[in-house]
Formats: structure tokens, C-alpha cells, sequence
């Protein structure tokens, strides 16, 4: 019984945290993306526009709900679903701070595995999503969708196998550990540049967000596959997408940033634990300041250049990093073993 | 394909976009708050319409509605009444007992400042006509007519016989055996 209730008491917390994450990287996004375009960003609703998340979701949930005549009614209501659970439990084997149960699922041995897998299911949101709703502009996001994010994701495991193959271990927190020791020298970022690159990049595509976007280009597709949605189902792909947006960053920081570590992360007791949320918490946030970052200065990739730069440019990067690597590794380069 | 120079080259200059966005970042927004501050207008600016009134209060409209005759909207109605010492709202025989103008259907080309025998009615800079209903953009003289100025009368006034027979300036001085 306890374990069950563990669980559940800390699924519950995670949501949560997660829910109001996501309302609160909305507003991030709105105010950040403000500055850097010599604006303000909201600031209306309550003290420094901090109540427009509220204001945001009342406004979806009391919207009318419509659903088009032609649309394949089961999936139509299934897809919104579809696409944000993904995004909620890939935080399942996240470690929040040090020791184990900071995170949901414990320190689990394919934590790795557990991500990429979990990540890809993601995508069936978007395709169910365009292609259920009986509309050309939804459907060609659909499409958009599924093959760019089949693209992108080879190159992303590629550029995780790198990280895994430094750290000999697939359970995140082992790579945390594996990073900890010493230094800032230590985050995997500087021994592993290119995979770091890739994996930012590639972050970016399965995100479907600036300048990969085309999934969503309003210019060209009105809104892709959330053409024929609205109000609160509107707001379930809106959760998924930002929702995705800490779970990258949050992967981002533990592969490559040191994850929950950081100097003083070694005290006993309590003091070390908060130190170690902090830490991780701050790398989070400097993650999601830089996606919003890139979306505010790169323009939209054309599509064939999509594929194009996804096969030919990012796999052959990435498996010639895996093999330099594993060179690197089996030779005993110093830093690499 | 690219060469790899060109590549290169492309590569090199992605960090400077990301540096002038960057910068931005820490510039002050250009955003107005709008309700709250307000870019100033030029002083010729055409805002929206007022009729002005004589230093004593009396109005300087006379309802001649020649400014309705050079309306190219056709935006301007005006009804004419007449004036007596007695009950006297302006200069001469008569004045505006109507004056309405459509707001949604003004377009502002100030043709009715220019038409006005008595400068009476004025485009200022002052902010635009809004509302929630299309009758009340209909502005009526409540709204158009600025108020009297500080010590004088508003109208009607009880005027003295003789005095206010021209509808226009100048006006007989006061005769104070009168």
C-alpha cells in the first residue's frame, strides 16, 4: 500500500509542478521574447502581467467547443490526449536533485531508453491530430510532423549513444553522477560538443518550435494540425508543446549541463538536496531562456532543407561522433575514460 | 551544394544574429502604454471636431450648415432655429438648434473647418471618437460644444437688443448706457 501511495502522492506533485510550469513558461516565453524584440510582453493582468497564465487558461476553458462535421470524432478527441501525456511522463525518470527519490520512477537502468521511447510515442498527437481532423492545412502539418520528427530523432539517440557511451551508463542519474566529480570541466558539454550541438538542435526539431516550426507555420498552413482545434483542446497541444519544452531542457541540463550537480551538492542532510534542486532548476531555466532565444532570431527553415539538413548534415555528424567516441574510449584518451 | 567556405562563412555568421538579438534585450522597449501615455500630436493635427464659443459664451455656430454642404462623408446634419435678445444661443438671426456628426462616417479631411464663416467649428488634436454602439458615435452638440469659457455664461443668453445683429465679428462695443 505504501508504495502505491508514494506514487501517487508523487505523480500528483509532479503534475502539478509540471501544469503550473507550463503556464508559467508560457508567460516566460511572452515576456522573454518581448525584450529581445524591444517590446514589453504582457503586463496587464495582475502585478507585471503575472496573473496572464490564469486569465489565458480561463479564457480556453469557457471557449465553445466545436468540432468539424467531417472530423473522425474518436480520434479528434483522443489526439490532444495522445500528445500530452508523452510530454507529462517522460518527467517520470527525470532526477530533480540528489538521491533517488527525487525522482518519480526511481534511478531505473534505461532511464535512456525510457526517454527516446517515450519522446517518439509524442509524435502521434500531431499525426492523429492532422490527419483526423478532415482538413488539407492539418493534414500536411500531420504529415510535416511525423516525418521530420522521425528524422531528428535518429540523430537525437545517436547524440544521446555518445553521452551513454561516456558515462557507461543509460540510467540518468548516472550520468548526473558520472558528471559530478571535480569541476564544471566535468559537464559533458565540453568533452562532447558535437553531441551536445546535435542534441540542442535536434531538441529544438522534436519540439517542433522556432525554426523548426513547420509543423505549425502559420504563414503556410494556418496552424498545421491544431488548425481544426480550440478552446481546451487547443490548450491540451499548447500544454504538450511547452510541457516538452522543460522535459528538453530538463534532458538537456542532465546529459549535458551536470544535471542536479554542482559545488556543495556533498553536504549532508537537507542542505545538499535543496542545493541540488537549485542547481538543476537554474540549468532548466537557462535551457528554456535559450529555446525562446533561438525562436526569436532564426526564421523558419524551408522544408526540403528540413529533411535535407536532418539526413545529410546531422546523422553522418552524429555517427561519426559516436565513433570517434568509442575511439576515443577504447584508447584511453585521457577525459574519455 | 555549397562549398565548404561558403559553409563555413554561412556558419560564422549565425553567433552575430544571435548577439543583436541579444543587444535588444537590453534596450528599452520602445512600447507605449498606451491608454496611460500618449504620443503628443502635431498641433495641426485633424483630431475630432469641437464648436468654439465667444469669449461672452455665446456660440460661434450659426447654423448656415455650409459645413454639411462641404462634407464629402455627408456627415454633418444641422438644424437651424432662430435667435432672440431674449433666449439668444448665438451671434445674428440664427443658430444650430441640431448639429450632429457621424463619427464612422467622418473622414476627417477637415473640409468643414475651411467652410465655417465663423471658425466655429475646429478639428483638434486631441484623442479619437470611440464607442460601443454606432448611435453613439453619433456625436451631438453635448459632446461637440466645449464649454464656456471661465466667467462667461452658457447658452441661452439674455442679451441686450441691437447688439448681436451680425452673425460675425466684429460685434458693436457694449454700450454701457444701455
Amino acid at each position: 500500500m505504501a508504495p502505491i501511495l508514494e506514487f501517487t502522492l508523487k505523480s500528483v506533485a509532479l503534475i502539478l509542478i509540471a501544469l503550473t510550469g507550463f503556464a508559467y513558461t508560457t508567460l516566460l516565453e511572452r515576456k522573454f521574447i518581448g525584450r529581445l524584440q524591444a517590446r514589453i510582453g504582457p503586463n496587464r493582468a495582475g502585478p507585471q502581467g503575472l496573473l496572464q497564465p490564469v486569465a489565458d487558461g480561463l479564457k480556453l476553458i469557457v471557449k465553445e467547443s466545436i468540432t468539424p462535421a467531417q472530423a473522425d470524432k474518436l480520434i479528434y478527441f483522443l489526439a490532444p490526449a495522445l500528445a500530452v501525456i508523452p510530454a507529462l511522463i517522460v518527467f517520470a525518470v527525470i532526477p530533480f536533485g540528489k538521491g533517488s527519490w527525487l525522482s518519480l520512477a526511481g534511478d531505473i537502468n534505461i532511464g535512456v531508453l525510457y526517454v527516446l521511447a517515450v519522446l517518439s510515442v509524442g509524435v502521434y498527437g500531431s499525426v492523429l491530430a492532422g490527419w483526423s481532423s478532415n482538413n488539407k492545412y492539418a493534414s500536411l502539418g500531420g504529415l510535416r510532423a511525423s516525418a521530420q520528427m522521425i528524422s531528428y530523432e535518429l540523430a537525437m539517440g545517436l547524440s544521446i549513444v555518445a553521452v551513454v557511451l561516456m558515462a557507461s551508463n543509460a540510467s540518468l542519474n548516472g550520468i548526473v553522477e558520472y558528471q559530478q566529480p571535480g569541476n564544471i570541466l566535468g559537464w559533458l558539454i565540453f568533452r562532447q560538443p558535437v553531441a551536445a550541438a546535435i542534441f540542442a538542435i535536434t531538441a529544438l526539431a522534436e519540439l517542433a518550435r522556432a525554426p523548426f516550426d513547420l509543423v505549425e507555420a502559420e504563414q503556410e498552413l494556418t496552424a498545421g494540425f491544431i488548425t481544426e482545434y480550440g478552446g481546451m483542446k487547443f490548450a491540451l497541444f499548447y500544454m504538450s508543446e511547452y510541457v516538452k519544452m522543460i522535459a528538453m531542457s530538463a534532458l538537456f541540463a542532465t546529459f549535458f549541463l551536470g544535471g542536479w550537480s554542482g559545488p556543495g551538492v556533498n553536504e549532508p542532510g537537507a542542505l545538499g538536496v535543496i542545493l541540488s534542486v537549485l542547481y538543476f532548476a537554474v540549468k532548466v531555466f537557462v535551457c528554456l531562456l535559450c529555446i525562446v532565444w533561438v525562436r526569436a532570431t532564426l526564421p523558419r527553415f524551408r522544408y526540403d532543407k528540413l529533411m535535407s539538413f536532418g539526413w545529410k548534415a546531422l546523422l553522418p555528424i552524429a555517427l561519426a561522433n559516436v565513433m570517434v567516441t568509442a575511439l576515443l574510449i577504447v584508447s584511453g584518451v585521457p577525459g574519455y575514460k | 551544394m555549397s562549398s565548404a567556405e561558403d559553409i563555413i562563412s554561412r556558419l560564422g555568421k549565425i553567433p552575430v544574429g544571435f548577439a543583436t538579438v541579444l543587444k535588444t534585450f537590453f534596450k528599452k522597449p520602445v512600447t507605449l502604454q498606451y491608454p496611460e501615455q500618449r504620443k503628443p500630436f502635431s498641433a495641426r493635427f485633424r483630431g475630432r471636431h469641437h464648436l468654439k464659443r465667444y469669449d461672452d459664451g455665446l456660440e460661434k455656430c450659426i447654423g448656415c450648415a455650409l459645413c454639411a454642404a462641404a462634407c464629402p462623408a455627408d456627415a454633418i446634419y444641422v438644424e437651424a432655429s432662430e435667435n432672440t435678445d431674449a433666449r439668444r444661443f448665438s451671434p445674428g438671426e440664427r443658430y444650430a438648434k441640431t448639429y450632429e456628426i457621424n463619427m464612422l462616417r467622418c473622414i476627417f479631411c477637415g473640409y468643414c473647418e475651411d467652410a465655417c464663416p465663423t471658425n466655429a467649428i475646429v478639428l483638434e488634436p486631441i484623442e479619437f471618437p470611440t464607442g460601443y454602439t454606432r448611435e453613439g458615435m453619433i456625436y451631438a452638440k453635448d459632446k461637440l460644444l466645449e464649454a464656456p469659457p471661465a466667467g462667461a455664461n452658457g447658452t441661452p443668453q439674455v442679451t441686450p437688443a441691437g447688439r448681436f445683429n451680425r452673425a460675425i465679428l466684429p460685434f458693436p462695443p457694449i454700450d454701457a448706457s444701455v
